[in-house]
């Protein structure tokens, strides 16, 4: 066994430890950090395979950003721990279903794969670049209508939740840094001369 | 099978090499802090633990080891012990791409600069973590100030980091310094003049230091995320922040000022050459504008970061992305040239 075969092994196994914990656990932050740990592992599964720049993103967008505010809003919500328990047989058959299309798609891929006689050689060192860079090249200029396209859905989507979100409430005061750079001291302080004004020294 | 088992021992012996050295930097650096901002408030800073002072941080170790480790009561005892070394863990990690010298550099990753970045976003994690699982309501409102903060600085600097790689055409770290290679004027702090603030700014704020230091806040939420802590767990906290402190110090010489690179031309003999020492000096620079910040600025207000991060330093940011690409693209900023 190599080393390589042993750390799959290790990350493999410790990225389905961590994917049953998350449904598992009683806690529900415990259950969101479960996943946090899934995401890494499959990354570091990634990293194996050399597919350094989907490991890096998954690990930049997902676990650094998206699952950071999950977690805020799992840690804000106060779920009772007793009640996520309930209802589970009642979803237990959907679950199954849900389980078994999987098990079938996944299996299916696999087959397809199999079927393959010279698997496809890795694109990226037929070019004899890094991963990042023939990620990059294939991005923006084969595939670049459709990533353009993909941000445009991001941003309109992106502007749609602001815009849903978004309520103008009255009284609330605003500030406007602009013009606060702009005041001077003239504007806000009036330097008045005025005689002293003091009583009679007592003359001994 | 052999030789993978001595390539493993001899890669540990490397990250040793890396990490002694910057435990050692973080405890004198704490000396420095201490006797840079008594002296900006004309004091004398710490005088009394071995020849002028010199002791102290190590006195201060000793101190937080032997101290008793308080848990809060109905604390999360595992998430509440594994907090710290979540922090810690992504802010040494994050060193192994930093090339020193030329070729001196653990992993020479073409990936480097999304591995940083990877490695700064894990660290929220632990400040997250703390807060939650310390049960008090101090510490959970310093991590939300914190993780909101980091989350909103990331994407500037991201941003910032970009323009970099447009005009390195690399994301290796090693590449990126010698794509700046040529003297001064060739180094890519003229080009990306207000990337190069922006990344250093938000480099400050990525590590919750002062003036944007609201996570811990003193004055109003005691200390913030750690405020449960004592003892060797906080000591792993401040290890943690000044370990990225320093990182971010070696990043901006490396991203903006040629790395290891010479300030003096290459006809000047060993003065001109490239060598590791003229990062470090460069880092150290980077390093004491941390001090002069905490001693100068007062602590930013939360709605005014909020605003410096997302409508000022992420639009100039993108703007730059282009002109960078401009600069490129007509050949005005040739790398490596």
């Amino acid at each position: 066994m190599t080393i390589q075969l042993a750390a799959f092994y290790f990350f493999a196994s410790i990225s389905v430890l961590a994917a049953l914990g998350v449904i598992g656990l009683r806690n529900p932050v415990h259950a969101v950090l479960s996943l946090v740990l899934t995401f890494f592992s499959t990354a570091c599964i990634w990293m194996l395979l050399q597919a350094e720049f989907l490991a890096l993103a998954l690990i930049v967008v997902y676990v650094g950003a998206v699952m950071v505010l999950f977690l805020f809003v799992v840690m804000m919500l106060d779920i009772q721990v007793a009640e996520t328990r309930e209802g589970f047989v009642r979803y237990l058959p959907i679950g199954l279903g849900v389980a078994v299309v999987m098990l079938l798609e996944i299996l299916a891929l696999i087959g397809i794969r199999a079927m393959q006689v010279v698997p496809p050689a890795n694109p990226a060192r037929v070019d004899g670049l890094s991963n990042v860079a023939w990620i990059g090249q294939a991005l923006y200029t084969e595939y670049l209508l459709p990533f353009e396209v993909a941000a445009l859905i991001l941003t309109v989507g992106m502007v749609a939740a602001v815009a849903l979100t978004l309520r103008r409430r009255k009284g609330v005061r605003h500030q406007f840094p602009s013009q606060q750079v702009q005041a001077k001291p003239r504007e806000r302080v009036r330097l008045v001369s005025m005689p002293a004004e003091c009583k009679e020294e007592p003359k001994s | 099978m052999a030789s993978d088992l001595l390539l493993i021992l001899w890669t540990l012996a490397k990250i040793l090499a890396i990490v002694l050295p910057v435990v050692l930097a973080v405890a004198m650096f704490v000396y420095w802090e201490r006797k840079v901002i008594g002296w900006m408030h004309v004091r004398l800073g710490p005088t009394q633990i071995g020849p002028l002072g010199l002791m102290q941080a190590f006195a201060d170790v000793v101190k937080l080891l032997i101290k008793e480790m308080i848990v809060p009561t109905n604390a999360d005892k595992p998430l509440f012990f594994l907090a710290p070394l979540l922090v810690l863990t992504p802010a040494l990690a994050a060193w192994a791409v930093i090339p020193f010298d030329q070729g001196l550099v653990l992993s020479n990753a073409n990936a480097g600069i999304l591995y940083l970045l990877a490695m700064t976003s894990l660290g929220v994690y632990g400040i997250i973590i703390a807060g939650w699982a310390s049960n008090s309501r101090y510490a959970l409102l310093g991590a939300m100030r914190s993780a909101a903060q980091v989350i909103s600085y990331e994407l500037a600097m991201g941003l910032a980091l970009v323009s970099v790689l447009v005009l390195a055409g690399s994301l290796n770290l090693s590449r990126i310094v010698e794509a700046q290679a040529g003297g001064v004027l060739h180094w890519f702090w003229l080009p990306l003049l207000p990337v190069l603030v922006i990344y250093f700014v938000s480099g400050v704020a990525e590590t919750n230091r002062s003036p944007f230091d609201v996570a811990e806040g003193e004055s109003e939420i005691v200390a913030g995320f750690h405020v449960e802590y004592s003892g060797a767990t906080f000591a792993l906290f401040f290890l943690a922040e000044y370990a990225n402190m320093i990182l971010v110090s070696f990043l901006v010489p490396i991203l903006f000022f040629g790395g290891w690179a010479s300030p003096f031309p290459e006809t000047w003999g060993w003065i001109g050459a490239g060598s590791f020492f003229w990062l470090f000096a460069k880092a150290f620079i980077v390093a004491f504008l941390f001090l002069w910040f905490r001693a100068t600025f007062p602590r930013y207000r939360y709605d005014q970061i909020m605003r410096l991060g997302w409508k000022v330093f992420i639009p100039i940011s993108l703007a730059w992305v282009l002109v960078a690409g401009v600069l490129k693209f007509f050949h005005i900023v040739t790398p490596g040239a």
